[in-house]
């Protein structure tokens, strides 16, 4: 049935975001910490777990895989309501800010991305990694 | 019958809003092959027209939500409202393996760190170079370059002006959108072609809308790493912004 894997991922979603909340209230944030992220965690772990397999597989799957098809359009959606007027009207200030900020952004993922293969080159032959 | 319309659309929102997308949808994609031949992707093009919609929907109607403001498009503010957008990106987990995710785990955790701190330094640079001296605003303008909702959270936890905090949002408005764009266009130089650069590229930028339309615009499959990093980031950035950042600022100011 579709509706078990809709399902499933929305019981991943509501608790991930419960986490994050709480999370936020335990470390003294006005924000939800993570809680999407954790969602994801759970989703990729009821996949990969034999219990939940058949709520994640099949139809039930399908029920899923729909909702990660409808995510380009829904962030299409996502840009038609962003307060455009209001970044454009921000002036010169904000327009510098955030390009520099996305230009440094831009130029450390490759940075990054080399010192997360460093140490998992060395640690492998160790078995030090799990 | 002007008003038949209306009501009709009103009442019916989000299907309208299914309905309009998917037009929307489709025609970039015929851009994308006509005029481009593919080279800009159709989902790229697609976020661009949304957004300069947006910016119309915005000067048409003095809203802050662009084209759901307007009464027969309101649904697309549902449709790419916070509840759909989480929805979906938890779905895109689906098929993710969990060895990719523990191989960047660390750079992942890393780049979330850095990214705040990076992103902070830069607006507060820039804040300070436009003449500001007052800790106070060079840590909102900084915690806003973070991102829109750093931004003023920090602000308003500082005791920040609502013209500060509205700038700030700007700032963090303007990383979002570029983001957006620009993904596409710098991806191949920045080497954002697997999970591993996918999950500190999520890290490094954090803005959420920013990242999760930038990578699907670059190669939907990166999306879910991503995501999973820069939901975090915006948790970061709020609790170090009104916190170590602010009382560095104090320090140096």
């Amino acid at each position: 049935m579709i509706i078990y894997g809709v399902a499933l991922l929305s019981g991943c979603l509501v608790t991930g975001m419960l986490i994050g909340e709480y999370l936020g209230v335990l470390i003294g944030v006005d924000a939800n910490v993570g809680g999407v992220g954790i969602a994801m965690l759970f989703l990729v772990m009821a996949c990969n777990s034999e219990r939940l397999r058949p709520l994640a597989s099949g139809l039930a799957g399908e029920g899923i895989k729909f909702w990660s098809a409808m995510y380009i359009p829904i962030v299409v959606a996502m840009a038609a309501r962003q307060n455009v007027v209001a970044a454009v009207e921000g002036g010169l200030l904000a327009l510098v800010a955030g390009v520099a900020a996305v230009v440094v952004s831009f130029a450390l993922v490759p940075v990054l991305s080399k010192v997360g293969k460093g140490p998992q080159i060395e640690e492998k032959p160790g078995g030090g990694l799990s | 019958m002007m008003e038949i319309i209306t009501t009709t659309f009103g009442r019916n929102g989000l299907v309208v809003a299914f309905a309009v997308v998917g037009l929307t949808v489709w025609f970039s994609y015929l851009l994308s092959n006509k005029l481009t031949r593919g080279r800009i992707h159709g989902s790229a093009i697609a976020i661009a027209l949304g957004l300069v919609a947006a910016y119309f929907g915005g000067l048409a109607t003095g809203g802050n939500t662009g084209v759901a403001d307007i009464g027969i498009l309101a649904g697309v503010g549902i449709m790419g409202g916070g509840m759909f957008r989480d929805f979906a990106i938890v779905a895109t987990a689906f098929g993710v393996h969990l060895s990719e995710l523990k191989k960047a785990g660390l750079a992942g955790v890393i780049s979330i760190f850095a990214g705040v701190i990076v992103s902070f330094l830069v607006g507060g640079i820039v804040a300070v170079l436009f003449g500001y001296t007052d800790p106070v605003a060079i840590t909102t303008i900084g915690a806003g370059a973070v991102t829109y909702i750093v931004g003023p959270v920090t602000g308003a936890a500082i005791g920040a002006s609502s013209d500060l905090i509205a700038l700030s949002v700007a700032a963090g408005l303007i990383k979002s959108i570029l983001v957006m764009i620009g993904t596409p266009m710098v991806a191949s130089t920045i080497g954002l072609n697997n999970p591993q650069s996918a999950m500190v590229f999520g890290g490094l930028m954090g803005t959420t809308s920013g990242v999760a339309g930038g990578l699907a615009a670059t190669d939907p499959k990166l999306v879910p790493y991503g995501a999973m990093t820069a939901t975090f980031y915006t948790g970061v950035g709020c609790l170090l912004g009104p916190s170590v950042l602010f009382l560095t600022v104090n320090a140096i100011f």
